[in-house]
């Protein structure tokens, strides 16, 4: 059954859609309404990562850096040691993949509280092709010390995730995607940094999905389809990647006894990995995952990218009914 | 900057022999370490220190302070040195260097000393976060008191693309407290800077970025006090000193050879260093003999 304070629409094929990195344009607006600390810097992509309307907003609060995603990230160091509360934005696959070396040493390694805002992450960027796809982004930011990473999974997730952010003190990066996806999340949905919540619960539980941004919707499908089967599951929002939710996650897995978990990330480093750390040592249960396996993206429509990857909903499926088989 | 007389001169310079000394004895307590780079900007930070900048060592994280970033993080032995003889923190603490537990990192680190403005070590980042620091004063601007930012590069860094980038987006902004000080000395760790990776013409590279740039001798104090004088001065414009320095200055076994870039001095290298230091290079007797 699906979370009451989920969207009641969410299977409908008319599902409203909205892109993440709006929920994210909207939010930074607020957060800069309520904190005058509050600073953006882009790196010429001001209008697709949504900073156009803070930046119309607040001139005076907006610095332009042009293609330089390395100096992109020193300078919101040198105004986070003034004081200020930067958010930076380009696509994820520059920020936080061409500057990660500034990331670690100029925010985390100097506790810089800069937000790396990075659009465009996954595979469902479609057309670009594997160059503008981001799938190793959560992987090379949770493995920083200081570093919050978190991916929202919807646009309405994506701006409360913004104005929790803004104020956690943290170095912290925030996954957004281009294309529209369902939402799934209301007004009344709590959004809490590190805590992971319950989307979809039936009645016996043989298994829990983790999985974290829009791909959750899959997930739920999944789930709902899997009901029918006489399978039985729990949808788990793990949106925050750091500090993970280990108490709900061992919870869970304690309780459904095997785990897949989902993300349009690499495999090797993402979410699931970070899971599956926790799981080999507090809760050792069987665990598959669904996400991109050592591969490239390419161009193609975000639908035929997500199918081909083994990212679709019968692969989720498929993943399920693997991993309880290998419960007995 | 007020004026440097004969007496002040002489004081400058007592000062950064002691500092040259205390970098020689850290360094070879610590094993490992820079030697030449931190011997050849003694001089700009005896200055720094001692005469231009806006700072209080009881006070460390005063808001009108003027900042130092120290961009080329391995040359912090001269930092540290010259810190610990202005009052920051004992002498004592200096042949901590490098070692476990130490506020003295082998490149400095503001979790461990939170009175440097940065922590650095991989080069190029430091004049990106003096841009980062001049324009949250200019949106504070009220509330700040018109101080400088000082930017410490080595020459061998100019090589990074980020320094450009960042050098870039100064001169649009026109941040002019911002002054910059290259460290001129022609080495980095695989040979001299012009064999390596040419710079030249440096000046007008800097100048086309929209920089007001000074040539100077950085081990003349009345120069290198002239030169910072005429930065702060300038409006609308960041600036940058291009100081030339000799590697190694102040003791002849080290000057100019790019192989004491990145290596410290044995014990007995360290000591013949001292008695040259102490003895003025041989003109007067060391009360250590």
């Amino acid at each position: 059954m699906l979370d009451k304070n989920l969207n009641k629409k969410i299977f409908d094929t008319d599902v409203e859609q909205v892109p993440l990195r709006n929920g994210f344009g909207e939010g930074l607006v607020l957060a800069a309404d309520a904190n005058e600390n509050i600073v953006g810097l882009c790196a010429d992509l001001t209008g697709s990562t949504r900073m156009d309307a803070f930046a119309k907003k607040y001139p005076e609060r907006f610095v332009q850096m042009g293609v330089a995603e390395q100096n992109l990230v020193a300078v919101a160091s040198g105004m986070a040691a003034g004081g200020k509360i930067p958010f930076i934005t380009s696509y994820a696959m520059f920020s936080p993949g061409r500057n990660w070396e500034q990331i670690r040493t100029t925010l985390c390694y100097n506790d810089r509280p800069v937000k790396i805002v990075g659009s465009h992450a996954g595979v469902s960027v479609g057309p670009d092709g594997g160059t503008h796809q981001a799938i190793e982004d959560m992987a090379i930011t949770r493995v920083i010390p200081k570093m919050e990473v978190v991916a929202p999974c919807d646009a309405y997730e994506a701006r409360k995730a913004t104005l929790k952010i803004a104020e956690n003190d943290s170095p912290t990066y925030i996954r957004l995607a281009r294309e529209k996806t369902p939402i799934m999340t209301t007004e009344k949905t709590e959004f809490e940094i590190g805590k992971a919540y319950e989307m979809w619960r039936s009645d016996k539980v043989d298994v829990v999905i983790i999985g974290c941004g829009p791909l959750l919707h899959n997930a739920l499908v999944a789930a709902q389809e899997l009901e029918k089967d006489g399978v039985g599951a729990v949808v788990l929002n793990n949106h925050t990647i750091k500090p993970l939710d280990d108490k709900k996650i061992i919870e869970l897995s304690k309780e459904a006894g095997a785990v897949v978990t989902v993300e349009e990330h690499q495999v090797a480093g993402g979410m699931g990995s970070a899971v599956a750390e926790v799981l080999a040592r507090e809760c050792p249960v069987p665990i598959e995952f669904i996400g991109v396996h050592d591969q490239f993206g390419q161009s193609g429509e975000p639908s035929e990218l997500i199918e081909h990857y083994g990212m679709g909903v019968a692969s989720i499926k498929e993943a399920v009914k693997k991993v309880v088989a290998r419960k007995k | 900057m007020p004026h440097l007389n004969d007496d002040k001169i002489k004081e400058l310079e007592e000062q950064a022999n002691a500092v040259r000394q205390s970098i020689v004895e850290m360094l070879v307590e610590a094993g490992s370490g820079h030697t030449a780079g931190p011997l050849g900007m003694t001089d700009v930070f005896t200055l720094l220190y001692f005469h231009i900048m806006k700072h209080d060592p009881k006070v460390p994280d005063m808001e009108e302070r003027d900042r130092l970033v120290l961009s080329n993080g391995h040359i912090c032995p001269v930092q540290y040195a010259t810190m610990a003889h202005a009052g920051y923190f004992p002498l004592e603490e200096l042949k901590t260097l490098r070692k476990f537990g130490s506020r003295l990192q082998g490149h400095p680190h503001r979790e461990f000393l939170s009175s440097v403005e940065a922590s650095s070590g991989p080069l190029g980042s430091g004049l990106g976060q003096a841009v980062g620091m001049a324009l949250a004063q200019r949106i504070n601007k009220g509330r700040s008191n018109g101080n400088y930012i000082y930017t410490l590069m080595g020459d061998g860094e100019l090589d990074c693309g980020i320094i450009w980038e960042s050098a870039m987006i100064a001169g649009r902004e026109k941040l002019e407290n911002i002054i910059g000080i290259v460290d001129r000395n022609g080495i980095q760790i695989d040979g001299y800077t012009w064999d390596v990776m040419p710079l030249e013409p440096l000046k007008e590279k800097w100048e086309s970025f929209g920089w007001h740039v000074v040539d100077v001798d950085g081990h003349n104090f009345e120069a290198l006090n002239e030169a910072i004088g005429e930065a702060q001065s300038v409006n609308n414009k960041p600036s940058v000193l291009i100081a030339h320095t000799i590697p190694g200055k102040g003791v002849s076994e080290f000057e100019r050879d790019f192989h004491w870039h990145g290596k410290p001095p044995n014990k007995e290298e360290a000591m013949r260093a001292l008695h040259e230091l102490r003895t003025l290079g041989g003109s007067v007797k060391s009360e250590h003999e």
